[in-house]
């Protein structure tokens, strides 16, 4: 068991006063950020990620930095929870589901309950999700070591068709947000050749667009404008959560226990696959309401209708880590920004990293443990003092979350533009936003944009513009043809209804 | 303007999706065009730097004018709202200050800004008292100072204020 073995090394590594500090810092940030309008796990973390530019440098500080932002990130998705239960707003969009049944919970009065068996179900998601990686993230490392460019072209290829695919938005809608992303991409210096592309002589736009600059603002800006519709004032319930509610809604728990492993294999899955967490969290509730022999009373305050959706957003969102750190293809848009912190402290995500860094991987792996245990505690304790933040009225909190943003947009690269874009992916998060154009695809677009090209030329260059190297071979075909499948699935289901309909 | 105004629609969805359909059509059509100088085309060493980037912006094309095709034929049946005049006026309200905030960071220094900023808001949305606008939007941007300037060691844009004060 070459796992195990190298996860107790992980612990080691992780389990110093320095990290373990950083784990609590992490998830104190991460549930604040989670309960705050506006600010949410991708943006929080990508305002974050220049404070750790410094400690990267360190020796093993890259560990430290990791830590302390998947740590953002879990806490993040924890509070997600508290401001759908008790305010019946979803503070993440993975959240939406938990408020169908964790809302009229609190309205009856069981809040504590509600929450309880949120954070449980939340920390039990996690834990799947982290064995899965422990045991099949070397695994899958190993296999793409094999990989050449048009495996990896087939890898990005898969990813994004996924998404049209996958997406509850208008097939079109998710290409064309997309195809955005790769356009906002290409500005700035072709990898290849080292042509200026798309610049039209602007100085400013010679590096490209960064996207931890429109994840700030389509993620920030915009949720704030959106919520600014709903009026100024948060209506909730009282949050009381004492030992013996917590203790009376753990024994209630185990009943349901397929639940848990339904949802957590559903968000295992949705993670992995780039469908992410939201999908993830609606199919659960959605799977949970049709086998539970309650399903009729689901939206009236059950316990399994928080379990459910609760366990898959936790499963999905941990998970989104393993193609992340195997392949360098994120799976949602914070393990996006985890990856482009990677980048930017000079660690080159994808199967090598499994080669060459073993404390590293190890170290986070065994963090996500260690965190998950850290989160589950300030939550339960904390949880009126984190309600209470958001009772702070919108006009004092709206004006200092968006001095945040463009403090954020600014210290990435020390550049006032950057501020100024960051107000214009704002406006355009907006109105994306109620349009139903996704925007998790923009972000990965502009992440993957520059890789996912160079993979598909460094093909082209070896085939010599053969497109018939994409099925050359057993797995990068079945990889394309997936991904093509994929692709036309939206086409496919509208055939099937229309010869149905007949 | 009266009350009764208020939930009047400023915008419809169909006005929108068409306005955005077009945006994403002119993004394509610029794509194209810079693909196009650049070369789309093949060289003897592979694939010009305009190549990825065309098909690229012929998708982006193409998905608007579906995308287009899809609002206009929607918008017979039914047209939705999409954002109503007291809501438009909330959010002009909050992001044309932001706007303006972050023109003028530039300037003078994004603390000072910062605390104007947060101060008009607290004062004209949430009429609060003076001493507590002065307090919040003080206390907010001497808490970044620290964290930033004196804990983090990153340097945030400053005026002539923290110039006086020698805080450069």
């Amino acid at each position: 068991m070459d796992e195990i073995q190298s996860l107790m090394h992980g612990f080691a590594v992780a389990l110093t006063l320095k990290n373990v500090a950083l784990m609590f810092t992490g998830i104190i940030l991460g549930v604040i950020i989670g309960v705050l309008p506006g600010l949410g796990g991708a943006n929080g973390v990508a305002i974050l990620l220049p404070l750790t530019f410094s400690m990267a440098q360190a020796p093993g500080g890259t560990t430290s930095a990791i830590i302390l932002l998947s740590c953002i990130y879990w806490g993040a998705l924890f509070g997600g929870a508290i401001t759908s239960i008790l305010f019946n707003i979803p503070g993440e969009p993975w959240s939406v589901a938990t408020t169908f049944d964790g809302y009229p919970l609190a309205q009856k009065g069981r809040a504590g309950a509600a929450l309880t068996a949120a954070f449980t179900s939340s920390f039990v998601g996690a834990l799947v999700a982290v064995i899965v990686i422990t045991f099949l993230s070397p695994l899958v490392a190993k296999f793409a070591l094999e990989f050449g460019p048009p495996e990896f072209f087939a890898v990005y290829l898969l990813t994004f068709c996924a998404f049209v695919g996958m997406s509850k938005e208008p097939p079109f809608k998710t290409l064309a947000t997309m195809m955005l992303g790769f356009a906002l991409a290409a500005v700035g210096t072709d990898p290849v050749t080292g042509t200026l592309r798309l610049t039209f002589g602007s100085t400013h736009l010679l590096t490209g667009f960064d996207f931890l600059i429109a994840v700030i603002g389509l993620f920030g800006i915009g949720e704030i404008l959106l919520t600014l519709e709903e009026g100024l004032a948060f209506k909730g319930a009282r949050a009381k959560l004492n030992l013996k509610v917590v203790l009376e809604t753990w024994k209630e728990l185990p009943r349901y226990w397929l639940t848990s492993i339904r949802s957590s294999v559903v968000g295992c899955f949705m993670g992995i696959v780039p469908g992410g967490a939201t999908p993830a969290s609606f199919m659960s509730y959605g799977v949970a309401r049709r086998f539970s022999k309650d399903g009729s009373k689901f939206g009236t305050g059950m316990v399994e209708g928080v379990v459910a959706p609760e366990t898959a957003a936790h499963a999905a969102g941990t998970a989104a880590l393993l193609p992340m750190l195997t392949l360098g293809v994120p799976g949602s848009p914070t393990a996006a920004v985890l990856l482009g912190g990677l980048l930017i402290w000079g660690l080159q995500p994808g199967p090598l990293l499994f080669v060459e860094q073993k404390d590293f991987v190890w170290g986070l792996i065994a963090s996500m443990y260690l965190g998950n245990i850290v989160g589950l505690i300030v939550v339960l304790t904390c949880v009126p003092l984190f309600a209470a933040i958001l009772r702070v009225p919108f006009s004092v909190i709206a004006p200092i979350i968006m001095v945040i943003c463009a403090i954020g947009a600014y210290t990435v690269h020390n550049s006032m533009f950057d501020v100024w874009m960051m107000m214009l992916f704002g406006v355009l998060g907006y109105v994306f936003k109620k349009l139903q154009y996704p925007l998790a695809p923009l972000v990965l677009a502009i992440v993957l944009g520059d890789r996912a090209e160079a993979s598909f030329r460094q093909a082209m260059l070896v085939s010599q513009g053969d497109m018939t190297v994409f099925f050359s071979n057993a797995l990068v075909g079945s990889m394309t043809g997936l991904a093509l499948f994929l692709l036309f699935w939206p086409l496919l289901t509208l055939l099937l209804a229309r010869l149905r309909g007949r | 303007m009266s009350e009764g105004n208020e939930e009047k629609p400023a915008f419809y969805v169909r006005t929108a999706e068409i306005v955005t359909a077009g945006g994403f059509f002119a993004i394509g059509a610029i794509v194209i065009f810079d693909s196009v100088r650049l070369g789309m085309g093949w060289k003897e060493d592979g694939p010009q730097a305009g190549y990825f980037p065309f098909y690229i912006g012929a998708i982006i094309c193409i998905s608007s004018l579906v995308n287009l095709a899809a609002a206009l034929i929607a918008a017979v049946k039914r047209n939705a709202v999409f954002v109503e005049v007291g809501q438009l006026k909330l959010v002009l309200s909050v992001l044309l200050p932001t706007a303006l905030y972050a023109g003028v960071i530039g300037w003078i220094g994004i603390y000072l800004a910062s605390a104007l900023f947060v101060a008009l808001f607290m004062r004209w949305l949430g009429k609060y008292p003076w001493w507590k606008v002065a307090a919040v939007s003080v206390g907010n941007s001497v808490v970044f100072f620290l964290v930033f300037e004196v804990w983090f060691k990153i340097p945030l844009p400053k005026g002539p204020l923290e110039a006086w004060l020698g805080l450069n």
